[in-house]
């Protein structure tokens, strides 16, 4: 008889497998109270997100677990904190805020000098650069760069030691549309090589289109730590119009299910307190003898949710 | 270690202006042959300096090391730019994800440092044995390898002097800015030696025991100035002032104990710094 249950721990463990953890971390630069008491964990094998606007303490956090920031408080652990930090960080592909390397050394040679410091073989040099589309470049001085090569040439860099979590914070800021294009490609085929990958970034529909997880932050604080559909998934709202606008708002104000209306547009906006699809509401309406020019249903995007989330606190 | 060397060489041989300052160095150590060459015509008088016992052993030893030691600037404002790059590349931050740990860094730099001045260290010490064997008048074993304490000196006072340097590139992050505090500090001390000479310990060689524990002072005082130990100024000296002046010209173990623990002081407050600064 097989024994299916070792089998099925060992493969339990490999998909829960925590990478990183963080407990209450804090940090204050002086008066400014930076990160406050955040807490998370990243499984192996999800894609996260940490949405905040600019100053919520995204890169401060990032920056705490990578070793160039001191924490005030609290604790983090890599790989269930059996090793030290920067020999975790070996084991770690990530790109701060913007492209850091050698301006006089070609992109060769800043790779290399990457691989010394990894402890990662040398062919492994031009493996990334051809995954970042960069081999025709790769004997020219870094300051010969465009920024969008320097973001790519960034993201070979990460990517040398093969690392088992990949962290990027605004990897696309300031690059023109086929930049943006270009990494988000790059980071889609990493992701679907499952690869852990936490990307910090402002760029909502960047986030909703790669992410698996979500980590929102405000002022320091989680504001909201779940997957990206349970952020999205919410009862959505109406978009209605009829001949009889008064009429017809009278008899939705009367609907179990309905929670506020709003008037726009010559349209009315029907918020949900509970589920109800299309067509139950156009057949409550029919029989309530109104029948409807307009008819959508539609769902919070994650910018919406995002940007109410924000806004509330 | 190996490893450490590797990277740090790297950072520095691929910067241009690094490696020509490097080279400059050692070119420039090389001209002090050329001192061999001088030759003054006063009316019939004819003084060649390489006749004049400069390049004698032992005293070679002390001349040459007192010599090079001037040039040192060339390397310190490798050093410093080579630390200042670090923070304005953003690179000291990058190494540090890329999983160098601060310890690391710290030890990286101070590899480069020792290793500066052990080949400096060296390379005197070649270009002198020739130089010596060339021009002494005294070619016994047993002289040509004695005073060597000089090149000792000499080793730790370029250790002491570029970890200085590199302590003022980790604290103030800008290369001017570090060699503009290095000579900033050197005329303080300058200050301080002066107020405690003329006004403090007036008619009597007392500030001596404090002004020996300055950082720069205590550099050097390690190697002292070689001229006057020539037989030609001695000479002089007796024609004028009656009798040739008793200095002690030797190289003292508190002198070099009190280099090292300097050099040790900038290792550890470079670490600390580096430790303590959010990045």
């Amino acid at each position: 008889m097989v024994d299916y249950s070792s089998y099925l721990n060992k493969s339990i463990r490999f998909i829960l497998e925590t990478i990183l953890t963080l407990e209450k971390l804090n940090k204050r630069f002086g008066a400014v109270h930076a990160v406050k008491d955040v807490s998370f964990e990243i499984k192996k094998g999800n894609v996260y997100g940490i949405l905040g606007p600019n100053g919520s303490g995204k890169s401060t956090t990032l920056g705490i677990v990578l070793n160039v920031v001191n924490k005030t408080s609290g604790d983090y652990r890599w790989f269930g904190g059996t090793i030290e930090t920067h020999e975790a960080l070996k084991k770690v592909g990530a790109i701060i805020e913007r492209p850091n390397f050698y301006p006089y050394m070609t992109a060769k040679e800043n790779l290399e000098l990457v691989c010394r410091i990894k402890g990662a073989p040398f062919s492994k040099v031009e493996e990334k650069l051809e995954i970042v589309g960069l081999s025709e470049r790769k004997d020219s001085k870094f300051r010969t760069f465009s920024l969008g090569m320097k973001q790519r040439l960034a993201i070979a860099s990460a990517l040398l030691n093969d690392p088992e979590i990949l962290i990027l914070d605004e990897p696309t800021n300031g690059l023109d549309p086929q930049g943006i294009r270009q990494i988000r490609d790059i980071i889609k085929t990493i992701a679907s090589q499952g690869t852990t990958i936490l990307l910090a970034s402002h760029l909502l529909d960047e986030v909703e289109k790669v992410c698996s997880h979500v980590l929102v932050l405000r002022k320091g604080e989680i504001l909201y730590s779940g997957t990206v559909d349970g952020i999205i998934a919410n009862e959505g709202f109406f978009e209605l119009q009829s001949d009889n606008m008064t009429d017809l708002k009278a008899k939705l104000e009367l609907h179990p299910a309905v929670d506020s209306i709003n008037e726009e547009d010559n349209k009315l906006f029907v918020y949900l307190k509970q589920a109800l699809e299309a067509h139950e509401l156009n057949k409550y309406l029919v029989q309530k003898g109104i029948y409807l020019n307009h008819l959508v249903k539609r769902k919070y995007s994650l910018e919406e949710q995002f940007l109410q989330l924000t806004n509330n606190k | 270690m190996k490893r450490l060397l590797q990277i740090e060489f790297q950072k520095i041989w691929k910067n241009r202006a690094s490696r020509i300052l490097t080279l400059a160095y050692f070119i420039i150590l090389t001209f002090i042959a050329l001192i061999a060459s001088i030759e003054f015509k006063i009316g019939n008088f004819e003084l060649r300096i390489a006749d004049q016992g400069i390049f004698n052993f032992p005293y070679i030893w002390h001349f040459n090391t007192y010599v090079a030691a001037i040039l040192k600037l060339f390397l310190a404002i490798v050093i410093v730019s080579m630390m200042a790059n670090e923070y304005s590349y953003g690179t000291l931050k990058q190494n540090l994800i890329d999983g160098l740990s601060k310890k690391e860094f710290i030890q990286s730099k101070f590899l480069i440092v020792f290793t500066f001045a052990g080949i400096s260290t060296v390379f005197i010490f070649i270009m002198s044995l020739l130089l010596g064997l060339s021009f002494s008048a005294y070619n016994e074993i047993g002289i040509i390898f004695s005073d060597l304490e000089y090149l000792l000196a000499y080793f730790v006072k370029l250790s002491a002097f570029f970890s200085f340097c590199l302590f003022l590139g980790i604290l103030v992050k800008r290369s001017a800015f570090a060699l503009g505090f290095l000579f900033i500090w050197n005329i303080i001390e300058g200050i301080i030696i002066g107020t405690l000479r003329w006004k403090v310990f007036k008619d009597s060689d007392n500030y001596q025991y404090i002004t020996q524990f300055l950082p720069l002072e205590s550099m050097s005082n390690l190697i002292k100035e070689p001229i006057t130990r020539l037989n030609v100024i001695k000479n002089i000296e007796t024609t004028i002032g009656g009798e040739a002046s008793l200095k002690d010209y030797s190289v003292h173990w508190y002198s070099l104990v009190i280099v090292i623990a300097w050099t040790v002081i900038f290792m550890l407050m470079s670490y600390k710094i580096l430790q303590k600064r959010d990045l």
